[in-house]
C-alpha cells in the first residue's frame, strides 16, 4: 500500500525519467531494475502515513498459548498508552518522563490508532502476524512479545522489512547481544544484568561457600541466563557443580531434580520462566530441597528472572525465593505511581513488569518520532540511539546507540512471606544503582546492521 | 544407586499417569471403537475440579487494604475460617481429596454427557472423523477452561500432613539423602489401586464381564438381548472418571492450566499404541515401561552419552517397537486391522 501511495505522490513525469534511465543503466549492468524493489526510493518507508489523519502501531503480543495472561497484559497497557498519547485520561508518564516532547496530540499531530497481533508465543506465527501487520495495515511500528526466542525472530524480520521494533518483554542477552538489529529496541533488562544485580545480594545472604546446581530452560533465554548467572556466582567465590538443560515444557520435573539431591549441591537456580517455572519450583519444594541440610546450610532456591503472575502461579512454593525483575508496582518513584495510577484505575489492579516495559516503549517510540520530526525510521531510530531519560521508573536510563539496550535500575526482589494483599507477592530487597550493571557495548558480538534497507 | 532408585520411583509415578490415562482411551477404544483425542480434556477437566472445589472452599471475606492507593487491594480471609476457625482451615488444607467427591459425579455426568450428545454419532465413523471431531472438542474444553479461569497455572497443595518428603531412604536401606515426596507415593498407590479396580471390574463383576464380551463379539451380545449401547456409555463414562480422578490427584504434583491435557495427551497414545490398541494390561504396562524409560534418559551421566535423549526416547522405544511388534506388546490380532 505505502509504496505505491508514495512512488503516487512523486510526479509522473519524474518516475517516467528515473525509470528510463535506471532501467537502461540496469540493463547494461546485466542487474533488474532497482526501482521495482522494495524501498528503493530514498524517502520512502514503509507505514508511512502519508497524508493520513491517523498513525497506526502494530502490537504483537501472545493472545493464545501459555503467555496468554501476560500478553493479556502487554495489550492493557499499550492500550492505555495509546490514550494517553491521544490526549485522553489522565495522561500517566507523559507528565513524568523527562526530556519528552509529547503534546498529547497523537504522534507529530496524527491520531495514535493500533492493530493487534497475536504471537502464540511461537516464533513463525509471530514472524507471519507481524508481517501481516506491516504489508496489511501499514503500521510504522512493531512492538510486544514475553519471550526472547520470539523477540530475536521478530526483531529479524523488522529489520529485513525496515520497521522499527520495540521489544517487550525479552530477557536473552542476545536480543540486544550477538542478535541486535538496527531496527530493535529493548527497554527490559537482560540475563547479565539480572546476574550482576543479584550475585552481592546472595553473597549477603548466603555467603561465598555456595555449591550451586542448574537447571536450564534449553532455548536462547535459558542458555544466556545460565551463562550470566554461573558467571556472576563463580565470581563471587561460588562453585558450579553441574549445568542441566530441561525441555521447554516439560510438565514434570521430578527426574531433573531427583539428581540434586546427591549432587552434593547447596543451592538450585532455576533458569526456568512461566509455566516451566511454576513446576519446577512447586517440585523442587515438594521434593524437600528447601527443608535439607547441606554441608552444613540450608538449601536454598534461587529464580533469576521472577514476575508477580509467576509468584502468583507458585503459590507457597515461591515465599522468600530470590531473584530480579525489571520493574514492581510498589516502587515510590513519580513515574511509576503515575503509571500504576492510570492503570489502576482503568482495569481495578496494578500493572505487571511486562506491562510496564511495554507501555514505556510505546511513549519512547513516540517521542522518538516527534524528536525527529518524522515518522522515517531512519531517522526516529537515530533519535533513540543514545537517548537518555528519567521518569518512566527505573530511575537515570540510557538507550545505548551501541547496541540498543536500556541501560537502567535493576530490582532484586524476594516472594513476600506475609503478604498484605493478594498483589503483594514480592517485596524489593534491593534497587541496584545502573552502574553496577553495566557492561562494555562489544561484549556479546552482533551487528546493529544498516540505517537504511 | 541412590540415583537409579530414585529414577526408578519418577518413573513409576509419571507411568502412574500415564497408564490411568492410557487405561481410558484404550478401554473406550475397545468398546466403543472411538479414538478419543479429548480424552486428555477429561484428564484436565478433571483437575479443574480440584481448583473449582478449591475456590469455592476458599472464597473470602475481602478486607480492602487501605495502604494502596489507585487499585483495590483486599487481604483475604477464607469464610471457613472466619466461620469455623482451625476447623475450616483444615477443611481447605484437604481441599484436593476432598475434590475426588466432587469430581466422580461431576466427570461421570461430562463423560455421559459427551458420549452421548456426539461420540455417539462417530461410531460407524472412519477414526480420521473420529480424531477430528474428538479433537475440536478437545480444543472448545481448553478454552471454555481458559475463560474461566485465565492461562496461568494454578497452584493446589497437598494437604500439609503429606506436604513433605518421606525418608524413604532409611526404609530401603540406602543414603540418607534419598527422599521423595508423600504426595508422588500417594500417586502412585492411588495408580495402582485405581488400576486394579477397574480390572477387578471388568474380571469380577457380571456387568464387566458383558463389557468383555461386547469388547470381543458385539454383535453376538446384542443378539443375546443385552442392551449393550448403554453400557458402553457408562464405560465412556468410567473412563472419564478414571481420567478425571487421575486429574485431580495430579494437581499438587503439577498445578494445573488449560493446556494440562495436550501435554499428556500424545504421550497416552503412544502409551497405547505400544501397549497394543485395545489391550488394557498392555497399556498399563506401557505406561510404566515409557514412564521408567523416560526418567532414566534424563540423567546427567545417559544425556552425557546421548545428547538429548530425554526428549526422543519415548519415540525411540516406540518406533523399536512397533517394528518388531507391529501389534504393540499386547495388542491382538485384528483392532484396527481390516
Amino acid at each position: 500500500m505505502s509504496e505505491t501511495k508514495n512512488i503516487l505522490n512523486v510526479s509522473r513525469r519524474t518516475v517516467l525519467k528515473g525509470s528510463a534511465a535506471t532501467t537502461g543503466a540496469a540493463l547494461i549492468g546485466g542487474t533488474f531494475p532497482m526501482h521495482f524493489i522494495k524501498n528503493a526510493h530514498a524517502q520512502t518507508f514503509r507505514g508511512d502515513p502519508g497524508n493520513a489523519s491517523s498513525i497506526k502501531l502494530g502490537f504483537n503480543v501472545p493472545q493464545s498459548g501459555p503467555y496468554a495472561d501476560e500478553g493479556a497484559d502487554e495489550l492493557r497497557a499499550y492500550q492505555l498508552a495509546v490514550k494517553h498519547l491521544n490526549g485522553e485520561g489522565d495522561g500517566g508518564m507523559l507528565n513524568t518522563i523527562k526530556p519528552l516532547e509529547l503534546k498529547g496530540n497523537g504522534i507529530l499531530g496524527k491520531k495514535v490508532e493500533f492493530v493487534t497481533g497475536d504471537t502464540q508465543t511461537k516464533s513463525d506465527a509471530a514472524r507471519a502476524s507481524a508481517k501481516r501487520m506491516i504489508e496489511k495495515d501499514n503500521v510504522a511500528m512493531i512492538t510486544g512479545g514475553s519471550s526472547s526466542g520470539v523477540a530475536v525472530a521478530v526483531q529479524g524480520l523488522c529489520q529485513e522489512m525496515g520497521v522499527i521494533f520495540m521489544a517487550g518483554l525479552t530477557h536473552s542477552n542476545d536480543t540486544t547481544g550477538k542478535d541486535k538489529k538496527r531496527y530493535g529496541f529493548r527497554h527490559f533488562f537482560n540475563a547479565y544484568m539480572s546476574g550482576q544485580a543479584i550475585a552481592p545480594v546472595l553473597l549477603d545472604e548466603y555467603g561465598a561457600e555456595r555449591r550451586a546446581y542448574h537447571l536450564t530452560a534449553d532455548y536462547t533465554w535459558g542458555w544466556t541466563q545460565e551463562e550470566s548467572i554461573k558467571a556472576a556466582t563463580e565470581n563471587i567465590g561460588w562453585e558450579t557443580v553441574n549445568t542441566v538443560r530441561t525441555p521447554v515444557g516439560a510438565g514434570d520435573f521430578s527426574q531433573y531434580i531427583t539428581p540434586v539431591l546427591n549432587s552434593g549441591a547447596d543451592v538450585l537456580i532455576l533458569n526456568h520462566y512461566g509455566k516451566d517455572m511454576v513446576n519446577s519450583l512447586t517440585q523442587a519444594v515438594q521434593f524437600g530441597l528447601r527443608d535439607k541440610q547441606v554441608n552444613g546450610k540450608n538449601f536454598e532456591v534461587v529464580v533469576p528472572l521472577y514476575s508477580r503472575l509467576m509468584a502468583q502461579g507458585a503459590g507457597d512454593a515461591a515465599k522468600g525465593i530470590l531473584g530480579t525483575t525489571n520493574w514492581h508496582w510498589s516502587l515510590q518513584d513519580e513515574g511509576s505511581q503515575a503509571f500504576v495510577k492510570s492503570f489502576g484505575q482503568e482495569y481495578g489492579f496494578p500493572p505487571s513488569q511486562a506491562a510496564h516495559t511495554c507501555y514505556v516503549q510505546t511513549l519512547l517510540y513516540a517521542n522518538a518520532c516527534e524528536m525527529a520530526g518524522t515518522f522515517a525510521p531512519w531517522e526516529v531510530i537515530k533519535q533513540l540511539e543514545g537517548f537518555e531519560f528519567d521518569g518512566a521508573g527505573n530511575g537515570k536510563t540510557l538507550y545505548r546507540a551501541e547496541d540498543h539496550q536500556c541501560f537502567k535500575d535493576v530490582l532484586v526482589v524476594r516472594g513476600k512471606q506475609e503478604p498484605q494483599s493478594n498483589f503483594d507477592l514480592l517485596e524489593v530487597v534491593k534497587e541496584v544503582p545502573r552502574a553496577q550493571v553495566e557492561y562494555p557495548a562489544d561484549m556479546f558480538g552482533g551487528e546493529l546492521g544498516p540505517y537504511q534497507v | 544407586m541412590d540415583a537409579i532408585f530414585l529414577q526408578i520411583l519418577n518413573g513409576l509415578d509419571k507411568g502412574g499417569a500415564y497408564a490411568l490415562i492410557a487405561l481410558g482411551l484404550t478401554l473406550v477404544f475397545g468398546t466403543l471403537g472411538v479414538v478419543n483425542f479429548a480424552h486428555g480434556a477429561i484428564f484436565m477437566m478433571g483437575a479443574f475440579c480440584a481448583v473449582t472445589l478449591e475456590k469455592i472452599l476458599t472464597l473470602s471475606l475481602r478486607v480492602k487494604d487501605e495502604s494502596v492507593t489507585f487499585f483495590d487491594a483486599y487481604k483475604e480471609t477464607p469464610y471457613l475460617e472466619v466461620w469455623f476457625g482451625d476447623t475450616g482451615t483444615a477443611i481447605i488444607d484437604w481441599s484436593v481429596p476432598l475434590s475426588i467427591i466432587l469430581a466422580i459425579p461431576v466427570m461421570l455426568l461430562i463423560g455421559i454427557v459427551m458420549e452421548r450428545s456426539l461420540i455417539r454419532y462417530f461410531y460407524k465413523r472412519p477414526h480420521a472423523d473420529q480424531i477430528l471431531v474428538t479433537f475440536g472438542l478437545a480444543i472448545v474444553m481448553q478454552e471454555l477452561i481458559k475463560a474461566f479461569f485465565g492461562a496461568n497455572p494454578i497452584p493446589q497443595g497437598a494437604p500439609d500432613i503429606v506436604a513433605g518428603s518421606a525418608a524413604i531412604g532409611a526404609v530401603f536401606g540406602l543414603g540418607e539423602a534419598v527422599v521423595y515426596p508423600w504426595w508422588r507415593l500417594i500417586y502412585l498407590a492411588f495408580s495402582l489401586v485405581t488400576i486394579g479396580l477397574v480390572f477387578s471390574f471388568l474380571h469380577f463383576t457380571t456387568y464387566g464381564m458383558v463389557v468383555r464380551a461386547g469388547m470381543a463379539d458385539r454383535e453376538t451380545v446384542e443378539l443375546l438381548g443385552i442392551n449393550i449401547e448403554r453400557r458402553f456409555t457408562i464405560v465412556f463414562g468410567m473412563a472419564a472418571v478414571v481420567a478425571g480422578l487421575a486429574g485431580v490427584m495430579y494437581t499438587p504434583v503439577l498445578p494445573p492450566d488449560y493446556h494440562l491435557g495436550m501435554d499428556f495427551l500424545v504421550l497416552s497414545f503412544v502409551v497405547v499404541v505400544v501397549g497394543g490398541m485395545g489391550s488394557l494390561p498392555g497399556a498399563v504396562l506401557a505406561g510404566f515401561l515409557l514412564g521408567i524409560l523416560q526418567s532414566f534418559s534424563s540423567m546427567t551421566e545417559v544425556k552425557d552419552i546421548f545428547p538429548g535423549i530425554d526428549q526422543v526416547i519415548i519415540y525411540l522405544v516406540a518406533v523399536v517397537i512397533l517394528l518388531t511388534r507391529p501389534r504393540g506388546l499386547m495388542g491382538r490380532r485384528g483392532v484396527m486391522e481390516s
